[in-house]
């Protein structure tokens, strides 16, 4: 009886399977950045609570990841916005074009601070750029300028004022957003400075780009930590030697457990990497598909203007006060205009 | 003769000693082993208990409220929707303001604002829509905490780190400490918890739309895996011809239990999402990849059951005169079932933990609603535990450990009913 039961469940929901067409979304679809995620979620809540439509579901896919699904075309399936730790590039616009995704709005939300921290225990640590390269590259050059395998076991090795420890620091893996940007704000201006590179460029230019393309050392002093921020973290405060990378938002949060290190005489503070005075700092984006608006997703206007509120994204919003980095207030009121306006962006 | 069993005699107890040694040290070894993982269980639950009951109690602030008819239902018409949306912040602000009359700069009232959690007015909403009688009333109402207050109080914070260090005020545990005083905070029963879906707030945040989630995905899974793998496993059991072709399908789904579940999602994405056009995040999908996963096992399982059941039992039916099919459904199946069952539940506690194949099809996400059918979107209970572990607020560490305390709940009921049933089922012969 119990197997009768069983087995004619088992028809009904095979068939119910193949007789139902793809239901018509009710909600709203984000795909994306894991850095945007926990900003995303916050606006999809308030969302949720003051629109009277349902809250939209949030992906945590990686932004690229998330741009290849929002590139797949228009429909049901597909979301309808992606937020971004970087600006998309010209590839993935022409990728959506192809798909038939071509009204694309672009929102610049914010940005994002990358400290390099260490537990409240160790000494406050003060780096430049430069420091921090030849710390962490798998090869730097030496004193003849010649490339050779990173030699610098202690952080004294590179500038004696710096402290006599070994060189340990935690970080994301290449997979992650923010690991492509501490190589494009740190790895690849650290290497341009320095004179041998410099040298080199004149003599042999795609050795030195190649110098600088972000390669980290493999020998331990680098140590890919996996996107788990929290993680690493809980790793520091065991561990007051090593040093980790990671979102501003998350130094806020565990601002009694880990420190940010000044990178080139500025603290990791809300209001310097507010103002770019914190030089590791990046541009956050929200793209939305004006294809979707009204026909497959219900309110996304409604969306954008949720995102764009000063209660939402200005100096005193609610992601402010989860770490999220505002837009100057001139470029706010601008980026606000164009995306309420659903300005498109130019595909090439 | 006498001589040989003598010679024997003594070589048997020259060596008894070092007999009876390796005996000993076996035993030790073993219960070592046993041990040792009691202890690493212990270690294990030890933590996630310690930190994860205080996310059972919840703080809320007890506050007098007024309630201004005019303000929250301008058109008098009590109306459950408009009342939802009305504003219950400024009520709350108010009660707080006349709580602490002798704050009165701008920052030190957004401070004050601050010690409510930002779902309180939705609360507040909430029960005036379910009670519209308590408009033009004042009564006392136990408004949520925020995560930081919550934390204080359960004592996560610690009071003696430098102000900045922390993300709550001297001047906030001020009025805390004024408000324990008078009585004023409560720390009841978190039922929100186990009612309410996701949030971003750690206070507000609930485990029942992973549960649910969860609870429609192993359906899914069990209705369409369990009848298939029972049909698969008598089949090739009982009826299927002793050829190369079988010996073949034998193989592969043997290997198909091995398979890393991340391929299953794949697959699941390739052909459910992608081909079939089935919705992105739904128990549905969910339920047909993990149902795909637990197939093998269960097939293993199931025949290793059939494959015990003595031959004698089929032979006597066959004797009596009985089809092979009667053979099959009247005799060995039943007697089989216990160890189905015991298949089944172990193939369906792995699919209760996987996150790996569900991160393809889209139902590693953030999603508050809790699902009401199989094509909603939802996600499920170890997906929630690893969101929740990765957001950096504090408070949602003590609901990690919580949420984790009821993946294990869930997969306990499930074993007992499995034991239960198995018990029930038992045929001795």
């Amino acid at each position: 009886m119990l197997k009768k039961t069983l087995i004619a469940a088992a028809c009904l929901a095979v068939a119910a399977t193949i007789a139902t067409p793809a239901l018509a979304r009710d909600q709203i679809r984000v795909v994306g950045s894991s850095t945007v995620f926990p900003f995303a979620t916050l606006v999809a809540q308030s969302f949720g609570r003051t629109s009277g439509l349902k809250t939209p579901v949030v992906e945590s896919t990686g932004t690229g990841g998330g741009i290849r699904l929002f590139c797949a075309g228009i429909g049901d399936a597909h979301p309808d916005v992606v937020n971004a730790s970087r600006k998309i590039t010209a590839a993935e616009l022409t990728t959506c074009k192809t798909n038939g995704v071509t009204e694309i709005v672009e929102m610049k939300i914010g940005f994002d601070g990358i400290v390099v921290a260490s537990a409240r225990a160790a000494a406050p640590l003060a780096i430049t750029i430069p420091q921090l390269w030849l710390a962490l590259a798998r090869e730097v050059p030496n004193a003849q300028g010649v490339l050779v395998p990173n030699p610098n076991r202690m952080w004294s090795d590179i500038d004696r004022a710096l402290p006599n420890k070994r060189i340990e620091v935690m970080g994301p893996p290449p997979t992650s957003g923010t690991r492509d940007a501490f190589v494009e704000l740190v790895m690849t201006p650290g290497c341009s400075a320095h004179p041998a590179i410099v040298a080199l460029r004149t003599a042999d230019a795609a050795k030195a780009t190649a110098a600088c393309a972000g390669a980290m050392r493999e020998d331990g002093g680098w140590v890919d930590a996996g996107e788990n921020d929290i993680l690493i973290v809980r790793k520091l405060e065991a561990n007051p030697d090593a040093f980790g990378v990671f979102g501003f938002s998350f130094l806020e949060e565990n601002a009694d457990k880990v420190q940010g290190a000044a990178v080139a005489g500025v603290k990791p503070t809300f209001d310097d990497i507010a103002s770019g005075k914190y030089p590791v700092s990046r541009p956050l984006f929200v793209y939305v598909k004006k294809q979707h608006n009204g026909t497959i997703a219900p309110g996304l206007d409604k969306f954008v203007t949720e995102w764009t509120e000063e209660k939402t994204w200005g100096t005193d919003g609610y992601l402010a006060d989860k770490g999220f980095i505002p837009l100057p207030t001139a470029e706010r009121t601008t980026s606000r205009t164009d995306a309420r306006a659903m300005k498109l962006v130019a595909i090439p | 003769m006498t001589d040989t069993s003598a010679a024997t005699r003594a070589r048997v107890a020259a060596t008894l000693k070092r007999r009876y040694r390796t005996e000993r040290i076996f035993r030790g070894l073993g219960l070592a082993a046993v041990v040792l993982s009691l202890l690493a269980l212990a270690t294990l639950l030890t933590d996630v208990v310690g930190k994860g009951y205080s996310a059972f109690r919840q703080t809320y602030i007890t506050l007098e409220i007024t309630l201004d008819p005019a303000a929250l239902d301008p058109t008098g018409q009590r109306d459950p929707a408009e009342l939802l949306r009305s504003d219950t912040q400024t009520p709350l602000r108010d009660a707080l303001r006349n709580r602490f009359p002798d704050v009165t700069s701008t920052a030190d009232r957004r401070a004050l604002y601050q010690l409510l959690s930002p779902s309180a007015p939705f609360i507040l909403a909430q029960a005036v829509a379910d009670d519209p009688s308590l408009l033009g009333r004042t009564f006392r109402f136990a408004a949520l905490a925020n995560d930081e207050v919550d934390t204080l109080i359960k004592g996560s914070i610690s009071r003696d780190v430098p102000e900045d260090q922390r993300r709550i005020t001297d001047k906030q545990i001020a009025w805390i400490d004024q408000m324990v005083e008078a009585g004023d905070i409560t720390t009841p029963f978190n039922w929100a918890f186990f009612t309410g879906g996701d949030s971003r707030d750690p206070e507000s945040a609930g485990i029942l739309g992973a549960a649910v989630g969860s609870a429609l995905t192993l359906a899914v899974a069990l209705v369409l895996s369990f009848p298939l793998a029972v049909a698969a496993a008598i089949y090739l059991e009982e009826f299927a011809p002793d050829n190369r072709w079988t010996y073949l399908i034998e193989v592969n789904i043997n290997n198909l239990a091995a398979v890393p579940s991340i391929i299953f999602g794949l697959l699941g994405l390739a052909v459910f999402l992608n081909f079939f056009g089935l919705p992105r995040s739904a128990p549905l999908v969910g339920g047909l990849v993990l149902a795909l996963m637990t197939l093998p096992v269960i097939i293993i399982a199931a025949r290793g059951a059939i494959n015990a059941v003595p031959p004698s039992i089929r032979e006597a039916a066959m004797g009596i005169g009985a089809s092979p099919i009667q053979v099959v459904f009247h005799h060995v199946a039943p007697l089989a079932l216990p160890g189905i069952m015991t298949g089944t539940i172990i193939g369906m506690a792995r699919a209760l933990g996987e996150t790996a194949p569900l991160l393809m099809i889209g139902m590693v996400a953030f999603i508050v609603d809790v699902p009401r059918g199989v094509t909603d979107a939802a996600t499920v209970l170890p997906v929630q535990i690893f969101l929740w572990a990765d957001s950096s607020e504090r408070a949602f560490v003590e609901r990690t450990a919580a949420a984790t305390l009821v993946l294990l709940g869930f997969l306990l009921l499930m074993n007992a009913t499995a034991v239960y049933l198995r018990r029930r089922f038992e045929v001795r012969y």
